[in-house]
C-alpha cells in the first residue's frame, strides 16, 4: 500500500487502523519493521521554521509501489506500507512512514531500509525549507 | 497531437511556469525538448523523465509523450 498525501499524519495510528483491516495475515507476521522520518528544525546549520515538499503526482506514486516491489523480490517479506506527506510541513511532523512485515526480522529491516533508502534516491519529491531569511531548495539530501 | 513538458522544483521556479506544450518533430530527442521549450542553460544537475520513467538527454520522444526536467530528489 502506498499513500502520497498532504494531510498530516499520525503514524502509529495509520499503522494501527491499516493492520486492523488487513485481511489475510493473522498468525504468520513474525516481524514488524518501522521507519518513521519527521521534519526536524536544524538542517545544514540552518533554523528551519517549515518545510514545503512538493512532488510528481503519478510518478511518485508509481515510484514508490516500485521500490516496494523491487524489496519484495529481494526479501521475503509479506507485506509493506508507504506513506508520504507533501503541501507545507512544520517541526516535528512525520513526513515519510515505512513498514514492513516479515516471518522473520533480518528481511523486516532490510527491506525497510532498502524502500526509505531508495525512496530518497528515486521518488520524486522537493523539498523547500523556510528560514526567517526565506526559502530555498534543498539541493541534495541528508 | 503535442509534447507535454512539466517542470518540477528549483526548475519550475527558474523558468516561472511548470508546464509547455510542445509540437513533435520527427526525431526529436530530450534535449531538443529542452531547447525548444526551456530556452536556457539547463541548470547543473537536471534530471529527465520520460512519460513517468527516469530517462536520458538523448532519449527520442514522440506525439502524446510527457517529458519532464526536475533537480536531483529530496524527498524522504
Amino acid at each position: 500500500m502506498v499513500i502520497v498525501s498532504e494531510k498530516a499524519f499520525q503514524p502509529w495510528q495509520v499503522l494501527a487502523d491499516y493492520e486492523s483491516q488487513r485481511a489475510g495475515l493473522q498468525g504468520q507476521i513474525g516481524a514488524s519493521a518501522v521507519f518513521v522520518g519527521t521534519m526536524r528544525t536544524v538542517n545544514q546549520g540552518r533554523t528551519i521554521e517549515a518545510m514545503t515538499l512538493e512532488h510528481y503526482p503519478g510518478m511518485t506514486e508509481k515510484y514508490l509501489k516500485l521500490v516496494c516491489s523491487e524489496a519484495g523480490e529481494k526479501w521475503q517479506i509479506l507485506d509493506s506500507f508507504v506513506q508520504h506527506r507533501y503541501g507545507r510541513i512544520l517541526p516535528d511532523e512525520p513526513i515519510v512512514l515505512v513498514a514492513v512485515w516479515s516471518q522473520h526480522r533480518d528481511s523486516a529491516f532490510k527491506a525497510c531500509r532498502y524502500i526509505i533508502d531508495e525512496l530518497k534516491t528515486r521518488a520524486p519529491f522537493w523539498k523547500q525549507e523556510q528560514t526567517g531569511e526565506g526559502s530555498h531548495w534543498v539541493e541534495k539530501n541528508t | 497531437m503535442s509534447i507535454k513538458v512539466k517542470y518540477f522544483a528549483s526548475i519550475r521556479e527558474a523558468l516561472g511556469r511548470s508546464e509547455d506544450e510542445l509540437a513533435a518533430r520527427p526525431g526529436m530527442t530530450v534535449d531538443q525538448v529542452w531547447q525548444t521549450s526551456a530556452q536556457i542553460a539547463v541548470p547543473a544537475n537536471t534530471i529527465v523523465s520520460v512519460n513517468e520513467e527516469f530517462s536520458h538527454w538523448q532519449q527520442f520522444v514522440s506525439d502524446g509523450d510527457e517529458v519532464a526536467f526536475f533537480p536531483p530528489v529530496t524527498g524522504g
